[in-house]
């Protein structure tokens, strides 16, 4: 068995670590476990590894080859699996789905649900205020209140007059 | 002013205290943030990379939490300054490589440091004394707030900000702590320590971050995954993490004491007499020898000395700052010379170490487990 980064040393460290429920191995020469820090115990974060190796992979069987070439900024996928770090944030569109599977092994999730820009940040509470005010409508509407459908339209239409007047970029 | 002169000296710096700093050294939290439509730094071409940093320079020069901050391009400083700011922890060693076309920005409390075009265009940092999580998020997440508005930042409502690694997708934070764990290293407990740390999805690193080993027993702890967690989540996560590992180090130095007392001191009472009378020592044995003295100090055994002073020599003892006293470019041996000489000098008003706990000095042979 050859070492899975230099590919030329008989693979001698063998390392198996299950991640959700899915067993990675990892095989590799004395030279190669060394220059990782596998040695040293302490400093070695297994996951580190297993990420940096594990992003080359999935970009190389990703479909689009390595000649996929970002319109933004001229990155192909050769070229992150050499720097294994992206060319611009276009590459995230142009490289998405070779992307989706290592986000997945990476991360707790591939939606992000943190922190946004303000402008954002508005627009989203707003479309979920819209969403929230739609189904209290439908319900008053099934119940026939009549009175309570109608201030529930007007706060509505105030909702959506408040997303007309957000920025173009920022819209839901 | 000249950087060197602008940081505050490395006595005050180990005066400065926080919770649990017995155990935590320092909290920080970092952004990684990026402007839309220009390449990331490790992509962009010289020219970009200057134009990037023009724009984001003032922007940060200009909050309000950075008035009377030290701003520098990193070709303005030199080989020594760059070093010192990495051995103080303020910028990564990846910037320490960085030239013309990437910047520093640094308050006057060495609180709020910004890195522009390291790995990312922007990587801003809170960073506070001892366990202080939550006060290092809120500090960052203000700068954060008030760069937005002055700056366009890379952002999909999907994947979150987007930074030239995938590994710091989404929320682009990372938290975490300086753990001094000498109790869990002679214990012989650390491994299976940072193995369970690695299970709960967090890192654990040496004293200068990635790849690099645990010298005098300082570790860092950090999260790992950015994207699909909130930050509140992440921190608190962490926060509970970290209030296990301070657990686990308090009862490991109560165990030691109890069943080998002798074995801990006669690590620290030999720490201190190298310190205390070397003629040529490493920066790398140093470290490892202030940090047995550091556990001497918490266990009360040299009375009069207090921790400000291995903090202090912690620091000073390091390469660049030993470098930084003198003129002539020193050799490596002659550090050592030099290192040792400073160090036998500052031990001189530290008498030797005596055990605290009465009896448990006298017992002949230390309880086999």
């Amino acid at each position: 068995m050859l070492c899975m980064i230099c590919k030329q040393n008989a693979a001698q460290v063998h390392l198996t670590q299950i991640v959700d429920d899915k067993i990675k191995k990892v095989d590799l020469c004395e030279d190669c476990a060394k220059h990782k820090g596998i040695n040293d115990t302490a400093g070695f974060a297994i996951a580190d590894l297993l990420l940096g190796l594990g992003a080359s992979q999935e970009m190389a069987q990703a479909g689009g080859g390595e000649d996929t070439k970002c319109p933004g900024c001229g990155f192909t996928a050769a070229d992150f699996k050499k720097a294994g770090r992206l060319g611009c944030s276009q590459c995230y569109v142009t490289f998405a789905e070779s992307l989706e599977n290592l986000l997945k092994t990476m991360h707790k999730g591939t939606q992000h649900v943190g922190k946004a820009p303000y402008g954002l940040r508005q627009s989203r509470d707003l479309a979920d205020r819209l969403k929230q005010l739609q189904k209290k409508l439908d319900r008053a509407v099934t119940d026939e209140d009549v009175e309570q459908a109608a201030s529930l339209r007007d706060e509505i239409r105030s909702t959506r007059d408040q997303i007309e007047h957000l920025a173009p970029g920022v819209k839901p | 002013m000249t950087i060197q002169e602008f940081l505050t000296s490395p006595v005050e710096t180990a005066r400065r205290t926080g919770p649990h700093d017995r155990i935590v050294l320092s909290s920080r939290v970092r952004l990684a943030r990026n402007l839309r439509g220009v390449p990331f730094p490790g992509w962009a071409k010289k020219a970009e990379r200057i134009k990037t940093l023009e724009a984001i320079r003032p922007a940060v020069e200009s909050l309000p939490q950075l008035a009377g901050a030290f701003s520098e391009t990193m070709d303005n400083l030199g080989p020594l300054d760059k070093m010192i700011l990495v051995e103080r922890h303020l910028i990564s060693r990846e910037h320490q490589a960085k030239g013309a076309g990437s910047g520093l920005v640094l308050n006057k409390e060495e609180s709020l440091c910004v890195m522009i075009n390291e790995e990312d265009h922007l990587r801003m940092q809170a960073l506070r004394p001892g366990l202080q999580l939550k006060q290092a998020w809120l500090a960052i997440d203000q700068v954060d707030s008030d760069l937005e508005t002055k700056l366009d930042y890379a952002f999909s409502p999907a994947l979150g900000y987007l930074t030239a690694c995938p590994t710091n997708l989404g929320t682009g934070i990372r938290v975490s702590a300086m753990l001094h764990l000498p109790g869990l290293v002679l214990a012989e407990q650390i491994n299976q320590i940072i193995a369970s740390v690695n299970k709960l999805g967090l890192a654990v690193r040496g004293l200068y971050g990635e790849g690099t080993e645990a010298l005098g027993n300082v570790f860092q702890v950090s999260n790992q995954m950015t994207l699909g967690e909130v930050e509140t989540d992440i921190v608190d996560r962490l926060n509970k993490a970290l209030q296990q590992i301070i657990e686990h180090e308090e009862n490991a130095r109560a165990k030691l004491l109890e069943q080998k007392p002798k074995m801990v001191f006669n690590h620290i009472g030999r720490a201190y007499g190298i310190l205390a009378n070397t003629h040529i020592i490493s920066s790398k044995e140093t470290m490892n020898l202030l940090s047995l003295m550091r556990l001497g100090v918490d266990l009360e055994m040299f009375p009069g000395a207090d921790r400000t002073l291995t903090d202090e020599l912690f620091v000073v003892t390091q390469p660049a700052h030993l470098q930084r006293q003198f003129t002539e470019k020193l050799a490596a041996e002659e550090r050592d010379v030099l290192r040792a000489d400073m160090l036998r000098e500052r031990l001189r008003q530290v008498g030797r170490p005596s055990p605290k706990t009465p009896g448990a000095g006298a017992s002949p042979l230390d309880k086999r487990n």
